[in-house]
């Protein structure tokens, strides 16, 4: 029988042979509760193409692009200059795939950009080896608290109170249905937490953020100490990877796996994804790594090639045991990553962080002097949060309607449940950012305290 | 007089004098080595583990599979063939001998009786994929 095109007679047919009686009953396990039932307001159900790219184009414009005006968007996501050779090296046919490969060692260019970004991430976290990426930073921490299970065949898992929220729910919806353990710290916006009294000998690993949400870094060494003391894995989370550009990598301190949001290279904003997962770890535990691993050799005649290794890890092979269920990786975007870190070279990255960094600590300066404005993060890379004297969200709605500036993120976006943290604002800055942007924040929350 | 015997799925136990308590040492049988190929790792149980006759004990990796090793019987991990971190081929060289995989301290000696002696197991390869 031909799938394609289908007609009516070719559904009931199908229908029939698996005895059940209406496409949707295919889906009764979805809850009616998340299936919309009315159309979608503005959208007619019928129009011509000219017509629907029209209103499309419409809808479009009521978007407000971080490019548009002044923009200090942070909290996991970041606006940094990509340049014009990234998106046109990676759209070159030999790249034209956003997946590993099923038959891998055909694709030789493939497996060598993999392999070269495997190389970069694990230079930059400072670990041995790392993976050829995984969906984004928040699965990747997930996967690395199912790892750091496997690894210490224990079962309690501890999450700073400072690891963004977002990353924090995604390692609770990854082990709900899991015999895991996971003791969540409460939120810290002054930096205060010890996670040393957390620990005990069933803990498996604890995860910690560097910087992490609010902004705030730190040097994780006497954490690693304890972790390791208990026989307990350290998780190091790291959601703007530039920052690594100047502070000490993660394994250097003893993290014993690390995770990243690629995104700030090689990658838009572009509403939220597709992004990069970063994942490295120690050695020892590449057998419990999840994700797909390109390594080098030589062939036959002892030239240079690429395989991928040590795949019974994987799902393919190693079916319900595999180290993780998520075998695809984002490939796309970790080209993207490795041609925009390649262009920037080692010494472009760091001018390149110490550049966010000063941008930020100038505008931290300039608003912690206004009055009643308290600056939370003493030591920070290019992200700080702010306690103002009024709510956050409110003056941000406020800035982005009257003067086109996006100003940051208001905690209560992250944390609406958190009352407290109603004046917190979180305020990223990146070479993006021009000295009349600082001005033009600096005198937009001047006048509206 | 030591007692060996065999699993269906292709474990193998020795031990000495088969009492409650004694240590039994478990490997893979020289014909599961074959039909797996080249052994490039060996993931062996934390010593202390508890095991349940059937239950999953191991795991042996070769460049073909990843296979799960069983539990012959009911007890304890007291030791692991550590070389097998470095040397998993010698798993390969002598499944019977140094390529053992653990040694556990058993709790039941009654179990044995429901496995296979030299035999039987033989009888059960031919059965089940040929001589090996």
């Amino acid at each position: 029988m031909r799938s394609l095109p289908l007609t009516g007679a070719d559904r009931h047919a199908m229908l029939a042979a698996i005895g059940v009686d209406s496409v949707d009953a295919l889906f009764r396990d979805v809850p009616e509760a998340v299936y919309q039932t009315t159309p979608l307001p503005d959208l007619p159900t019928h129009a011509d193409e000219i017509a629907v790219e029209r209103r499309l184009n419409v809808l479009a414009a009521r978007n407000r692009p971080a490019g548009a005006g002044p923009c200090f968007l942070g909290a996991g996501a970041y606006r940094h200059h990509l340049p014009a050779a990234v998106d046109a090296l990676i759209q070159r046919g030999e790249f034209m795939t956003a997946y590993t490969p099923y038959q891998p060692e055909i694709s030789q260019g493939t497996l060598q950009a993999m392999f070269e970004f495997q190389t970069q991430v694990a230079l930059l976290t400072g670990m041995e080896v790392a993976n050829a990426s995984l969906y984004d930073g928040a699965s990747a921490c997930a996967e690395a608290v199912l790892m750091a299970g496997r690894v210490t065949r224990r079962r309690r898992v501890v999450l700073s109170g400072s690891l963004h929220p977002h990353w924090r729910e995604t390692v609770l919806t990854a082990t709900r249905f899991r015999d895991v353990e996971v003791v969540a710290a409460p939120v810290d916006p002054w930096g205060h937490e010890s996670l040393t009294a957390r620990l005990d000998r069933d803990t498996a690993c604890v995860v910690v953020q560097n910087p992490d949400v609010f902004g705030h870094v730190r040097d994780l060494t006497p954490l690693a100490e304890a972790c390791h003391a208990q026989g307990a894995l350290l998780v190091v989370a790291v959601s703007e990877v530039v920052s690594l550009g100047l502070l000490p990598p993660p394994g250097e301190m003893g993290a014993d796996i690390v995770v990243g949001e690629g995104q700030s290279l090689g990658n838009p904003l572009s509403f939220g994804g597709p992004y990069l997962g970063l994942f490295a770890t120690r050695e020892a535990f590449v057998r419990q790594m999840p994700g797909r691993l390109a390594g080098a050799t030589v062939d036959a005649e002892g030239r240079r090639g690429f395989v991928l290794t040590l795949a019974t890890r994987e799902q393919h092979i190693r079916r319900e045991k595999a180290t993780s269920n998520i075998c695809t990786n984002s490939a796309l975007c970790a080209l993207a990553f490795s041609i925009h870190l390649t262009l920037l070279g080692e010494g472009g990255f760091r001018h390149l962080a110490a550049l966010n960094h000063a941008r930020a600590v100038t505008l931290a300066d300039r608003l912690a002097a206004l009055p009643g404005v308290e600056l939370l993060t003493p030591a920070f890379f290019n992200e700080f949060t702010l306690r103002l004297p009024k709510r956050a969200d409110r003056l941000v709605k406020r800035l982005a309607a009257r003067c086109n500036i996006l100003a940051g993120v208001p905690a209560a976006r992250l944390w609406p449940e958190h009352d407290e943290l109603g004046h917190l604002l979180l305020v990223a800055v990146t070479e993006t950012n021009t000295d009349e942007d600082l001005d033009a924040v600096c005198r937009a929350i001047e006048g509206s305290l | 007089m030591t007692t060996t015997r065999y699993t269906k799925e292709h474990e193998w136990i020795t031990v000495d004098a088969p009492t409650a308590g004694a240590i039994a040492t478990v490997g893979i049988t020289n014909f599961a080595q074959n039909q797996l190929g080249e052994i490039v790792f060996v993931d062996l149980p934390p010593v202390g583990q508890d095991l349940v006759q059937g239950g999953e004990a191991a795991v042996v990796e070769s460049v073909k599979a990843a296979s799960d090793v069983y539990a012959p019987l009911d007890g304890t991990v007291v030791e692991v063939n550590s070389v097998l971190n470095d040397e998993p081929a010698k798993v390969n060289d002598d499944a019977e001998g140094e390529g053992w995989f653990f040694r556990m301290r058993i709790a039941d000696p009654a179990q044995l009786e429901s496995l296979m002696d030299a035999e039987a197991y033989g009888a059960y390869k031919a059965a089940h994929g040929g001589e090996a």
